[in-house]
């Protein structure tokens, strides 16, 4: 049933118009989120239900896999695409209900009180827009994507189709208008018109750093050299990150889609993407989705039958976090040791195996097709004056909704964690927002209100990063959590210079240390100073940026420390050698979720109006009783 | 307890690192990769392996073996049935990952790294397996467990060790 190779722009314009029918047309289309996170929520048994119940049933329903909408807190999520009626979303979908979805849309009918959202236009959620209004057939109730407090503040761009394409189809992505951008670049726009369009767009890299990525494109379609490389860093180490994961999963022609037209722009034949063997479900999508654009003609030899040749290999990381590093990534590309080299030269002129290169972030290359079909000035009219376009970012940690979200450059943090991610869950008081990673700081309070913009989150001592945001409450320990990224940059250094090999070695031991109940003020002080060298001589980015969790915690939440070395006190009760909990007598209702929850058996009571006893000998510490208590009967001291 | 001794172990067959070489067209510049799928093929990466590696691709064995040691995901030693990773990313960290490490490390009597004496599990942690949302998280043998709690662990691990009985 495969359709042929595509030989011209009159093929590809015919063949999304058939794909278009087929997706907006007479049969039903029910799909579901299997992305990694819908898996682990057993969205898996979901999908066989429903294809299950249909073929049982006889009924002639469209059953689709897509991938991740981004609120994972609700997964397994079901989407319904009927004739004549909106777009409906389920959440929290198991087998059972998946069957009784089917049964009533066999009558034509939707089960509205159970649906979380209904789409009337699929406004940027794919990639051309299309009205579903119809009748509204029982379904007024349910509230729009656009009412939704989740969704209200989002725009997707980078995220469009995630979720609401199947990723393993290409037809469903030409179905959206997937690579209209790169026809309209090769038939009516000279390479000189693309980089001056991205240049004018004021995109700027997503992994991070933020370099405007025009400029990157001119100074390799300039750099001498053949072939020239285009390189798509797919190696998200950022704990807490995986807005790319999501991407490459759920919508991988668009990132294959940007690379190409890059690739046509800078005269560049061959491309990689690096992806780290974390992500097993992106390496297949992406290497499916070569395959598909390789067979469709939209990969490989004479693309379109225009005369322009561009193949696209995936190479898997191995587990370093410093291959994330642009020089370290095209050294595990080259089949050597991960470890990065002073930038004396540039990857533009002299990148992988010594070539002109250009290297962005997945992103990043899934914002060009946008920008080349909506043009430069759509793109910069929103976000800062510096910071064009949108970005995504995983609100994870103790925020209340966690998913994957993509705003508008210049929405504040404090947008994001309370108007999107519902705030702090189970009520508690937030502390800290953590932006950019192990690299990246923790901002407080008084800092919420900062944009999301390069250039201003790096001024308050943070940093952009990748997207993850992770927001922390009362009970997180900010001298911990600096324990925890400097233990995290120990591990990842790669060795080669003393700076950071040693100097982040020496923070660590000085952050266990006060962590241990052991540290004192010249502890904390000479941990300042170690940081500071540290940052000022290391080679590449890793170490440079590695002080920032310890300095961005010491200038915020200096007291934490001094609680810690001068009063032997961890105010938020987590640090193990300074913490003992009790159970508060006069709260506690005997309901015996502590000692159920108690992995050490060291509570005691809780049951039949006794109060629960800690036994201090068996207690571990882990504050699994303060977690589940639902009274605030833990306390510690 | 103690790793296998990798010296004591009978010859290896060669076929399938040939095969994974082959695939490559014995191009040095995919050594990682190869190096993964022949860790995949046989479990590990044997020595005599690596050696027959560094033969094919015209790469000097210290070359390879650099390598080898350089990426966290390579083993140079057996490592147990099923892999368990818990994932220690910062997501996961914050909703009590260490604990839940602690309590796989004292159900299968192994700190992470360490393989099971039966040879059944290989425990290690990961600095993010990019299911934040769903922290804490592990994965066993690709299948992920999220929301964790000590009572999953337990479910999960009894599930994978009843698969291994004689009858099974």
């Amino acid at each position: 049933m495969p359709e042929a190779r595509m030989n011209c722009l009159a093929d590809l314009r015919g063949r999304q118009e058939r794909a278009r029918v087929a997706f907006y047309g007479p049969k039903v289309r029910l799909s579901v989120g299997v992305g990694t996170c819908g898996l682990a929520n057993g969205a898996g048994d979901v999908l066989e239900a429903l294809r299950d119940e249909v073929a049982r049933r006889g009924l002639d329903f469209t059953v689709r896999a897509t991938a991740c909408v981004g609120l994972c807190e609700m997964e397994p999520l079901v989407d319904v695409l009927a004739p004549g009626l909106p777009r409906v979303f389920y959440h929290k979908v198991d087998p059972a209900r998946a069957r009784d979805l089917v049964a009533g849309l066999a009558k034509g009918l939707h089960h509205g009180d159970w649906a979380l959202m209904r789409a009337d236009q699929d406004k940027l959620l794919v990639d051309l827009p299309r009205s579903l209004t119809g009748s509204l057939n029982g379904l007024a109730a349910v509230p729009t994507f656009e009412e939704i407090p989740f969704y209200r503040h989002q725009m997707k761009v980078a995220l469009r189709n995630c979720g609401f394409i199947d990723p393993l189809d290409v037809e469903e992505y030409l179905a959206t208008g997937g690579y209209s951008a790169l026809a309209k670049a090769m038939e009516s726009m000279p390479p000189e018109q693309i980089i001056e369009t991205i240049e004018r767009s004021g995109l700027r890299g997503r992994g991070g750093g933020g370099f405007p990525t025009g400029k990157k494109w001119r100074a390799c379609r300039e750099a001498h050299g053949e072939p020239k490389y285009v390189l798509c860093n797919g190696d998200e180490g950022d704990p807490g990150a995986f807005m790319d994961r999501s991407i490459m999963e759920g919508n991988p022609h668009a990132v294959l889609e940007g690379m190409a037209i890059a690739a046509y722009a800078i005269g560049a034949s061959y491309g990689y993407i690096y992806v780290r063997r974390e992500y097993p479900l992106a390496v297949d999508h992406l290497r499916r989705a070569i395959l598909q654009a390789e067979q469709a003609g939209l990969l490989g030899i004479n693309i379109l039958g225009r005369g322009f040749d561009f193949t696209v290999r995936i190479s898997r990381g191995a587990g370093a976090f410093v291959c994330g590093e642009s020089t370290a990534l095209m050294a595990s590309i080259e089949g050597q040791a991960g470890e990065p080299r002073a930038k004396h030269i540039h990857t533009s002129e002299k990148g992988v195996f010594g070539r002109p290169t250009t290297l962005n972030n997945v992103e990043t290359w899934a914002n060009v097709p946008v920008i080349i079909n909506q043009g430069a000035d759509w793109f910069a009219a929103i976000g800062t004056k510096a910071s064009k376009g949108t970005k995504v970012f995983s609100v994870v940690g103790k925020a209340r909704t966690t998913g994957l979200v993509e705003v508008p450059m210049g929405m504040t943090l404090r947008e994001i964690v309370f108007d999107i991610a519902g705030g702090v869950a189970g009520g508690r008081q937030f502390k800290a927002v953590q932006t950019g990673g192990p690299s990246g700081g923790c901002l407080g309070e008084d800092q919420l209100d900062l944009p999301v913009d390069f250039d201003a989150l790096t001024a308050a001592g943070s940093m952009m990063g990748s997207g993850g945001l992770i927001v922390m409450d009362d009970r997180t320990c900010m001298v911990e959590v600096a324990r925890y990224f400097t233990n995290f940059l120990r591990r990842e250094s790669c060795g080669k210079c003393t700076a950071c090999r040693e100097g982040v070695l020496r923070m660590y031991e000085l952050l266990e240390k006060i962590t241990a109940g052991q540290g004192t003020t010249a502890d904390v002080d000479l941990l300042e100073e170690v940081s500071r060298y540290v940052a000022d001589n290391s080679i590449c980015g890793l170490g440079k940026s590695a002080p920032n969790p310890t300095l961005s915690t010491l200038k915020h939440f200096r007291g934490e420390y001094l609680a810690h070395v001068t009063e032997h006190r961890c105010p938020a009760g987590v640090c193990k050698a300074l913490t003992k909990f009790t159970i508060l007598t006069a709260s506690c209702k005997a309901c015996g979720k502590c000692s159920k929850a108690c992995p050490t058996e060291a509570i005691s009571g809780g049951a039949k109006k006794v109060p629960a006893l800690i036994d201090q000998a068996k207690c571990v510490r882990c504050g699994s009783c303060r977690e589940v208590c639902p009274f605030d009967a833990v306390g510690t001291e | 307890m103690a790793p296998t001794n990798l010296q004591t172990q009978a010859p290896v067959d060669l076929a399938a690192a040939d095969a994974v070489i082959d695939s490559y067209q014995a191009d040095k510049s995919w050594l990682v990769m190869i190096l993964q799928d022949i860790q995949e093929a046989y479990n590990y990466l044997p020595q005599p392996v690596l050696e027959h590696v560094a033969v094919r691709l015209a790469l000097t064995p210290s070359h390879v073996y650099r390598v080898a040691t350089f990426y966290a995901s390579f083993s140079l030693t057996r490592r147990g049935r099923h892999l368990i990773l818990i994932c220690d990313g910062t997501a996961c960290h914050l909703r009590g990952a260490e604990n839940l490490q602690e309590e796989l490390t004292r159900r299968l009597g192994v700190a992470p790294g360490q393989t099971t004496a039966d040879g059944l599990f290989t425990l290690e942690t990961v600095a993010c397996l990019g299911a934040c949302a769903l922290a804490p998280v592990m994965m066993i043998d690709g299948t992920y467990f999220g929301k964790l709690t000590s009572e999953k662990i337990v479910a999960a691990l009894e599930r994978f060790a009843a698969k291994e009985a004689p009858d099974a």
